[in-house]
């Protein structure tokens, strides 16, 4: 990872991999909200940073203005096509489009269709009981040890079995599939080379998945995406293995973090403990408050034509955080943003993002951080952070703890 | 006769992004198509005693696609 100059003023010349805004960056964003509500900084070759709910719904909606074809911020923008403006890669070529989350419209719209009947709750409904079984067979390997790292042993792994399962593809690959996740996500936001990298060893791996299911179909997302059909023409090779790496990148870290944050929540307040142990009916609405207070995605989009929002002008060609979870705690929606209230009952919160780009995902998301808390709290009801100075975050896109060692009797 | 206010749903198909919030504050007064997007069940006419529900499924959606008036 590169030096990084410090930041002085974060309105001016934020730095959202600087350490402070990696480990604290609420305060950060309160302040902004109060001062400069969308922040600047040349860093990145220029981001913006809307910090208000309102602010950030509206880039979210407009889509003319703000383009998805890039969707993270990096150091250095990658020079591979992608597919907001023209469906068609060249044959062969590694190609960063992943649709739909990199489409806009028109393409995007038919891109989403073809997988949303796989995410509705009765689809996912029936991953339950696999979920379950999933955290109960974490659970054993460490609750006699009266220690863990809650994220390392237990909530890293949960999504990537789940979404293993629901691609057909072997659970003893997660550590793959997380070198990768690390490779694009973290390393990859300041490192090229290890980005590059990992999207070839994606390509070969999903190859290879591939050819394996057109020679023996299975009843997995990828044999369902062989057979189906976009505007009456059957996806390209390139439009699946794309749409492979989103599901994949997509249903891991995320979904790891918000229950890696909710675990970390929970180990620091024992009322909120005992609470969900003794009112179990009460766990929806705290699922729902930790997305909000914990949202773990900050997507990105690029400015594709020069326009205003809230007051601030916007230059081409220029990058946009798109941060839902400082949406979440803007107090002009959210009565007490700070302050988590597991019964909070009026909750329009954006953790999922907002307008057509939804994540796709988010029951899924939902169930399986529900089960993981659920399972979790039916066998260590009782749990303290082992040392908080210990306690490490993820930097880029996703936001969750990825060390995060806890006691228990 | 004691007056009775009846409720009305209005699901903005065009507003509607599948978040799925308010089927699970209400399942019985919204039901989600192939997709998962929303629609109120039958009419969207509230029945007595789910008013609360209707009105909490109004002021939990993200998208602000759910209306809840006086039918």
């Amino acid at each position: 990872m590169t030096d990084r100059p410090p930041v002085s003023d974060w309105a001016k010349d934020f730095d959202h991999l600087d350490p402070r805004w990696v480990t604290e960056p609420y305060q950060i964003w309160d302040e902004l909200r109060r001062q400069c509500p969308v922040a600047h900084t040349e860093r990145y070759n220029g981001v913006y940073f809307p910090s208000r709910y309102a602010d950030i719904r509206a880039i979210a909606y407009d889509t003319e203005h703000f383009s998805s074809r890039r969707v993270v911020v990096r150091e250095m923008p990658p020079r591979v096509p992608t597919d907001s403006g023209k469906p068609k890669s060249p044959p062969g070529a590694s190609t960063l489009a992943s649709p739909p989350i990199t489409s806009d419209p028109p393409y995007h719209r038919p891109a989403r269709m073809l997988l949303l009947p796989a995410f509705t709750p009765d689809a996912i409904g029936r991953l339950e009981a696999k979920t379950r079984a999933i955290c109960g067979n974490l659970i054993d390997r460490f609750a006699s040890n009266g220690h863990c790292d809650a994220a390392t042993d237990y909530a890293q792994h949960v999504p990537v079995a789940v979404i293993a399962h629901m691609l057909g593809l072997p659970e003893g690959d997660g550590e793959k599939f997380r070198r990768w996740i690390h490779l694009l996500l973290h390393e990859g936001i300041a490192e090229n080379a290890s980005f590059t990298q990992a999207l070839a060893e994606m390509d070969d791996y999903f190859r290879v998945q591939i050819s394996n299911r057109r020679s023996i179909p299975g009843e997995d997302l990828i044999t369902f995406l062989l057979g189906a059909q976009m505007e009456d023409q059957p996806l390209s090779d390139e439009h699946i293995i794309g749409t492979l790496r989103l599901l994949l990148i997509a249903g891991i870290d995320t979904t790891w973090s918000a229950i890696g944050s909710c675990l970390w929540h929970l180990a620091q307040h024992r009322d909120d403990r005992r609470r969900l142990v003794s009112e179990p009916a009460l766990m929806p609405l705290a699922v729902e408050e930790f997305l909000r207070a914990y949202a773990p995605v900050t997507m990105a989009r690029q400015v594709a034509k020069e326009t205003t929002v809230g007051g601030c002008p916007f230059k081409e060609r220029e990058m946009v955080l798109l941060s839902f979870p400082a949406a979440n705690r803007d107090p002009e929606v959210f009565p007490q943003a700070d302050r988590v209230l597991i019964d909070r009952a009026e909750n329009r919160h954006a953790a999922f993002g907002l307008g057509i780009h939804r994540c796709i995902g988010s029951n899924l998301a939902r169930m399986e951080i529900t089960v993981a808390l659920e399972e979790w709290l039916a066998r260590i009801p009782d749990f303290e952070l082992a040392d908080p100075a210990s306690v490490t975050w993820s930097h880029g896109p996703v936001r969750g703890p990825r060390k995060l060692p806890v006691v228990f009797r | 006769m004691p007056e009775h206010k009846v409720l009305q749903i209005i699901v903005d198909p065009e507003r509607c992004q599948g978040h799925n919030r308010c089927k699970a504050i209400a399942p019985r007064l919204f039901e989600l198509d192939e997709l998962g997007h929303a629609r109120a069940v039958g009419d969207g006419t509230v029945p007595p005693g789910l008013e609360d529900k209707a009105r909490l499924a109004e002021a939990n959606c993200p998208e602000f696609a759910i209306k809840v008036a006086q039918a």
